[in-house]
């Protein structure tokens, strides 16, 4: 091995060794922060404890902005996997022209800037006649979660060997039969994947939803924001280590499901 | 069977199954954004462009634009010399870093950007991690405040995108045969020459696809420099955001929204023209 050889593996690997350190020290930060037992973020803590977590049930318009958020993001990912999927098939199997650009306008929610998103929309919104906070923020979330469903599922689909259904029908399986115990089994793990990677977005979106919260339905990511203007402590903490923990739970269900490789896959 | 070797046709009945799809985001989302374009070209007699003007013979809109640039060029750097690398020892690593790292890729793109700011509002404080760090190793002579700073703002802004640069490097390092640098070396070519005659060329389209992501992420951010450098100083998208949530200016909210948006256009069609070319000369 030459000397630049040498060198250049070094840098590579510290480099690599920074970035680990680098990428987890925010999601660390706010679990060392969330036990500690300072008021003033302290680290490291000088005492652990579990006083924010205990708060957490007492903070004033916390749990009400976690349940719209699961709401949304649930009703939101189930519509968006029910058209998405349909989508994605359409895209997958149709010899129609254009399916490039109706794939690439389905995927663009996830390009153009959310901001400008919730902005148009706002406005759109109110010319359509919408007011209601609520059905605002189902439909607005929609568009949110649809790409991850297209995007996961078509990538799946394209994947997947059709020829197998042939193979099903042959060996005495009916159409439907085939679909169900061919088809279904080999595209859940992505489908599930899909919406689980949508219902995460849909929690944490901010950008969009500022639009469309009014003072008595926000969303988490919009009472927590406003929580660490108005009051900073480590509460905020306790309920980010709460979302953090969920999407541990979700990058260890998508890596039974799918493999954490292609969880990376761009 | 037949119909599918048959050549493209509208008639095509799987069609049908993108309509719902299509027609929802029509309807909820390419209308509303062309609704807001078109109003902001038009004013109380017919189409105009006086809004634009007036926002570009506004000095203090300049220096918003050059903060925006400034601050999305400066991030786009940091996680490109991060990024690369990274990129090489991820595509390279055993298994067991491969795990590790892919783990610290990936589980922060599933947490909020709320959550990250918020931690790296404590991270950048004067007794916070970095400066700590920073003092231990020397570098520093006394603790200092990163918070509300502008490089305080990049690192965490960097912080957040990072996975956006590594990830679609990697898609294309990991095609990349690596016995090909060996048989550059048996050829007597200098790791230089070999770098930037072979691996470069090869991985340009990664490094399009991310700087694009990361640039257009860096510009339109609105959460990360709303907690980590506040209201004096102000980015496209912040400036957007606080003239409808603020200052309910909605002229002036729709024009900055609409040079928001034809930036992130321009970026996503001149990266993926300029990702498809590279892709095709290699």
């Amino acid at each position: 091995m030459t000397a630049t050889e040498r060198v250049t593996r070094f840098v590579v690997w510290f480099v690599a060794a920074f970035t680990v350190v680098f990428l987890m020290t925010p999601l660390i930060v706010t679990i060392a922060v969330s036990f500690g037992s300072s008021t003033v973020f302290t680290l490291p803590p000088p005492d652990w404890s579990l006083r924010w977590y205990l708060r957490l049930a007492n903070t004033r318009g916390l749990l009400p902005a976690l349940m719209v958020s699961l709401q949304v993001a649930a009703i939101s990912t189930t519509i968006a996997m029910a058209l998405g999927t349909l989508c994605a098939i359409a895209l997958v199997r149709g010899r129609f022209p254009g399916r490039e650009a109706i794939a690439t306008f389905l995927i663009s929610p996830l390009m153009l800037p959310g901001l400008v998103i919730g902005i148009a929309m706002l406005q759109g919104f109110k010319a359509l006649g919408l007011r209601d906070v609520y059905a605002s923020l189902f439909v607005a979330h929609v568009v949110i979660t649809l790409p991850y469903v297209v995007r996961t599922v078509a990538g799946a689909l394209s994947l997947f060997d059709f020829s197998l259904i042939d193979a099903a029908r042959t060996l005495g399986c009916n159409y439907p039969t085939a679909l169900m115990r061919v088809l279904v089994p080999a595209l859940a793990p992505a489908f599930l994947t899909s919406g689980m990677f949508a219902f995460l977005a849909s929690m944490d979106n901010y950008p969009i939803s500022i639009f469309f919260t009014d003072a008595w339905t926000k969303t988490l990511p919009i009472q927590m924001l406003q929580y660490v203007e108005e009051t900073p402590d480590p509460t905020i903490a306790a309920i980010s280590a709460g979302l953090v923990l969920l999407a541990i739970l979700v990058l260890i269900i998508g890596d039974r499901l799918v493999g954490l490789r292609k969880l990376a896959d761009f | 069977m037949t119909a599918r070797a048959a050549p493209s046709h509208w008639r095509d009945p799987v069609i049908l199954l993108a309509v719902p799809a299509v027609v929802y985001l029509l309807v909820v989302y390419a209308y509303p954004l062309l609704w807001l374009l078109m109003k902001s070209f038009t004013g109380p007699s017919g189409l105009t462009i006086q809004p634009y003007i007036s926002f570009m013979s506004d000095p203090f809109n300049w220096r918003v634009v050059g903060n925006t640039l400034r601050v999305a060029a400066w991030v786009t750097l940091f996680c490109f010399v991060i990024g690369y690398p990274a990129a090489f020892a991820l595509a390279r690593a055993g298994t067991v870093v491969q795990i590790v790292m892919l783990v610290s890729i990936i589980l922060p793109l599933s947490i909020g950007a709320v959550v990250k700011a918020f931690a790296w509002q404590i991270v950048l404080r004067r007794d916070g991690v970095v400066s700590q760090l920073l003092v231990g190793l020397g570098i520093w002579d006394e603790p200092q405040r990163l918070l509300f700073t502008e490089t305080g703002l990049v690192l965490g802004a960097a912080n957040i995108f990072l996975p956006f640069m590594i990830l679609p490097i990697y898609s294309v390092v990991k095609l990349i045969d690596p016995r090909l640098s060996e048989a550059g070396a048996t050829l007597g070519a200098t790791p230089l020459y070999n770098f930037t005659r072979v691996t470069l060329p090869l991985t340009l389209p990664g490094i399009v696809s991310g700087v694009a992501f990361v640039f257009s992420m860096s510009v339109s951010m609105f959460v990360i420099p709303s907690l980590l450098i506040g209201d004096r100083f102000q980015t496209l998208a912040t400036l957007t955001g606080r003239s409808f949530l603020l200052m309910r200016n909605e002229q002036l909210g729709s024009t900055t929204a609409v040079i928001l948006l034809t930036l992130a256009v321009a970026i996503v069609v001149g990266s993926t023209w300029l990702a498809r070319r590279l892709g095709g000369s290699t």
